[in-house]
């Protein structure tokens, strides 16, 4: 149900940009307006949200610590998975936010007769988000040759390795096509993994539809429907000079559909679970150090309590103390 | 080869035999969870707390109430009250805010729970459990969600949400597996332990958790020990190692100047097993001729504050602190527990600190600076005793523990909160021949829960915790099947409680014990006599043990029980 809404929604993105153009005409605001409120939205937004984490106190360090602490010298410590300094930290953190290292880790289980619980390790997840991730990263990056004249050179490098399969004509780039294998990936195992889709929400769903669309209009684009590329470019540059001057009647509706579905995907982000992009960085289990026996760490809003003082304690059992030998305060 | 006597396993009352418990079915409902209203189950909940046990310390809303009735007696704001600390801590904790906006439902902790591989209740997935919280918070806090509804995930704070939390939220051990294996880090720990915030707000806790946290309030220890019972459940210690070892000692009690404090679980000074770790400590410290004191004020290492409030767990462990200051100790030494050290490692100097009336942790037997701990000046008794061992300071005789097959359960908090991995296995395979470790994992920073932590070690729920403690005993079993292992060891005194009735149920014939008792097992005193038996009392094997000396450990040990009971 909550995938169906999902699908229906998306469909109706499109159908929402196929009609603007081709019946109401409305380039511009297709073109331009949209594009433009989304970035304004998608910024604002984020950085909305990643400033009031940040305000957020961090009241205590509480990193999940994974690996032996930092003790005794002859002991080794696990200096990435049990982070003492600062590098360790950082360490640790860049190889969860570009590796994904804990769910590397993931396991699965499986109850047998016995019972008999045995462990094994799954990588599925693993590769599944990692192939997503990058193939995305890859595709946006590419991206940036439609608003920059010339075209930086690493951009090249970036599309040669993209393309080493040297098959098809325009060239097969790879991350485009990793990034919609990937994300129907990550589609079927929600649907077809009980627990997942136990757990999933149409706010799960949505997103992955809305990227699986903009992959296809892309591909679509590039491989399969001709597209007025020049005047695109044209467009593209425009808007990041904020100077659009191009025709926009002259480019076919599949780049509006694609520019759409990218627009509404930047503005959903600042109200969605894809923050965790910025969040991850701000995790307190992940991003401190497990040194709070050796340095002391700040609670901003600590304040004093309550307590039951050993006077109180001694007078309620002085007698008590007394007869068993306990040295008290007040005779 | 002798015939293999396969003993029975012990049932509690009310729990399925364990092949019945042990068919668990793993299929999700059809029906969504958010629209299936919570069902108690019998044996899945702990009772209410007493009136009289918030009253103790100033928690709102005491009143006379069970679980499993209708009406809970909540104030008429109660969502106002909810949503008002709801909105409070997302503004005091970061951790609460980001682990509320950033699940993607990825399904990577889903199996990682134990409570969910015993049970197969995909509630107990940690995800789910989170969701209870984060659906609220959708709706009452998030654009998206005031806007969407269901849609986005969020719903309103019913009557049946608020009963849904309660049981659920004390369906968690706070043991943190599920953040080890999240690559966000949400720590369904932190989870829970705001959400059993938001429960007190109306007087709802367990009374499993408000009972000791009101005796450590009042009388300095879970257990409710008076000054004059601690002394005396010491004393009969002290009489077993004499009868024992031939070696009297005589330990103090709130002495000042001494030049460490020790503080440790009141667990270990009240029951089997745990009273022979703290024969250990008693023994260790002897040989060491320490400078050391118990206090009967300082006399709780744990703290069941932290599974009820922040503040209350900040209020309960105040004493420590404040003792050593009032003591005029230079340092303070920590006995064997879990969630006692989480506490000292990530809270205790940012809560009540900074310590700077005491001195960098020192051994006075080996001069070893104890640099990890020169802010808290708290030092772990496995790091002290790893210390010790590796500088040749102590005799040892391993061969007196060779009966036993040893395996070794990192504690949840240890391990996950702290990192104190190493250390326990060093000295286990210096005071011990034959050591084996469980499936990888199941150890380390993967280990299983014993089931019963964060105050779930009650009584009324022993189907939970027999089938939260199943991926723990199964990976027990294991190691028996392969290697004979007979004794699980570990380092926490709620293990020590809830591990033994754990194993009777599904491997019954593996004994459980503190690290510190096997030391004083192996370890060869000055002017000890020839052991006989271990500090259980039991003969070591190739010791007959003799009518009398059988009586007389009975009768000691009747003694104790019925001293027990007097106090209790």
């Amino acid at each position: 149900m909550n995938a169906l809404l999902s699908l229906v929604a998306v469909i109706a993105l499109v159908l929402i940009a196929f009609i603007g153009i081709k019946i109401a005409n409305l380039h511009f605001l297709f073109g331009v307006v949209i594009p433009y409120a989304a970035i304004a939205t998608f910024l604002i937004g984020v950085i909305y949200r990643a400033v009031k984490w940040g305000r957020t106190p961090v009241p205590f360090r509480i990193p999940t610590t994974c690996g032996q602490q930092k003790s005794l010298p002859w002991i080794k410590q696990a200096k990435l998975d049990n982070p003492s300094s600062t590098s360790g930290v950082i360490g640790r953190m860049l190889l969860e936010v570009f590796l994904f290292r804990s769910l590397f880790s993931n396991t699965k289980f499986e109850l047998k007769e016995g019972p008999k619980i045995a462990y094994g390790s799954t990588k599925w997840l693993w590769l599944g988000g990692l192939a997503f991730h990058w193939s995305f990263f890859v595709v946006l990056v590419r991206h940036i040759r439609l608003f920059t004249e010339p075209v930086p050179s690493f951009l090249h490098s970036i599309e040669v390795l993209d393309g080493f399969l040297q098959v098809g004509v325009p060239g097969v780039l790879i991350s485009g096509v990793v990034l919609l294998l990937a994300v129907t990936y990550l589609f079927l195992r929600r649907v077809f993994i009980p627990e997942v889709r136990y757990i999933s929400l149409a706010a799960d769903y949505f997103p992955l539809f809305l990227i699986m669309s903009v992959a296809l209009s892309g591909i679509l684009m590039r491989y399969f429907l001709r597209v007025d590329l020049v005047s695109i470019k044209e467009l593209t540059i425009g808007l990041a000079s904020f100077s659009v001057a191009v025709s926009l009647e002259k480019i076919s509706v599949i780049f509006y559909i694609h520019l759409f579905l990218v627009s509404t995907l930047f503005a959903y982000i600042p109200f969605s679970k894809i923050m965790h992009l910025g969040g991850v960085f701000l995790s307190p289990t992940r991003n401190l150090a497990n040194n709070s026996r050796m340095e002391r760490h700040i609670n901003p809003w600590n304040y004093p309590v309550k307590v039951h003082t050993y006077e109180e304690y001694e007078d309620d059992f002085r007698e008590k103390m007394k007869d068993a030998g306990i040295p008290v305060e007040k005779e | 080869m002798a015939e293999e006597v396969k003993i029975p396993p012990k049932v509690p009352k009310g729990v399925p035999f364990p092949d019945e418990l042990a068919k668990i079915d793993y299929t999700p409902p059809g029906t969504v969870w958010m629209n299936t209203p919570v069902k108690f189950k019998q044996g899945f909940w702990c009772y209410g707390s007493k009136a009289k046990n918030l009253e103790t310390v100033d928690f709102p809303n005491p009143r006379q109430w069970l679980p499993a009735d209708e009406d809970w007696k909540l104030p008429e704001n109660w969502q106002e009250i909810v949503l008002k600390g709801f909105k409070e801590r997302l503004d005091k904790y970061r951790s609460f805010k980001v682990f509320m906006d950033i699940c993607v439902r990825c399904g990577a902790c889903a199996d990682k729970c134990h409570f969910f591989i015993g049970s197969g209740d995909p509630k107990n997935m940690p995800v789910v459990r989170a969701e209870l919280l984060r659906s609220v918070y959708r709706g009452n806090f998030t654009k998206a969600g005031k806007i969407l509804g269901k849609l986005a995930g969020a719903r309103e704070l019913t009557y049946s949400v608020l009963k849904e939390w309660w049981y659920y939220f004390f369906q968690c051990t706070e043991c943190r597996r599920c953040s080890v294996f999240c690559p966000y880090g949400i720590d369904t720990a932190e989870i829970t332990m705001m959400a059993r915030e938001l429960l007190n707000l109306l007087g709802l806790n367990t009374d499993w958790i408000s009972g000791p946290a009101a005796n450590c309030y009042m009388k300095g220890n879970h257990l409710g020990l008076e000054p004059h019972a601690i002394t005396g459940n010491i004393e009969y210690m002290l009489d077993d190692i004499e009868s024992i070892t031939g070696i009297r000692i005589k330990p103090t009690f709130n002495r000042k100047g001494a030049e460490i404090l020790f503080v440790t679980p009141s667990g270990d000074l009240f029951a089997d097993p745990g009273t022979f770790t703290a024969m250990g400590y008693l023994i260790l410290f002897h040989e060491l001729g320490l400078d050391y004191t118990w206090s009967t004020y300082a006399s709780e290492g744990g703290n069941f504050g932290f599974f009820t409030s922040m503040e209350l767990a900040k209020r309960l462990n105040s004493k420590i602190y404040a003792e050593a200051k009032r003591l005029g100790v230079k340092w303070i030494l920590g006995g064997e527990c879990g969630h006692m050290w989480r506490v000292i490692n990530q809270y205790m100097d940012t809560w009540n600190g900074p310590a700077d009336f005491l001195q960098a942790p020192k051994s006075p037997i080996t001069g070893t600076v104890f640099e990890n701990a020169r802010a808290t000046k708290m030092v772990h008794i496995a790091e002290f005793t790893a210390d010790l061992i590796k500088h040749g300071k102590l005799k040892l005789d391993p061969r007196r523990n060779d009966y036993l097959k040893v395996t070794f359960h990192d504690s949840c908090n240890t391990s996950r909160g702290m990192g104190i991995l190493e250390e326990p296995r060093y000295i286990i395979k210096n005071v011990c021949s034959h050591f084996y470790e469980m499936d990888e994992n199941t150890i380390r920073e993967k280990t299983f829960c014993c089931g019963s932590g964060s105050g779930l070690n009650a009584s009324e729920n022993m189907e939970l915790r027999m089938r939260g403690g199943l991926p723990r005993a199964n990976a027990v079993k294991d190691v028996v099947e392969k290697y004979g292992v007979n004794m699980l060891a570990n380092i926490c005194a709620i293990d020590r409680a809830a591990l033994p009735p754990l194993m009777d149920y599904w491997v019954p014939g593996v004994g459980v014990t503190g690290v510190h008792e096997l030391v004083a097992n192996a370890l060869v005193m000055k002017g000890e006599k020839e052991r006989t038996t271990n500090l259980r009392g039991q003969p070591l094997p190739g010791v007959v043990e003799t009518g009398e000396d059988r009586r007389k450990r009975e009768d000691r040990r009747k003694g104790r029980l019925e001293a027990k009971k007097e106090e209790g």
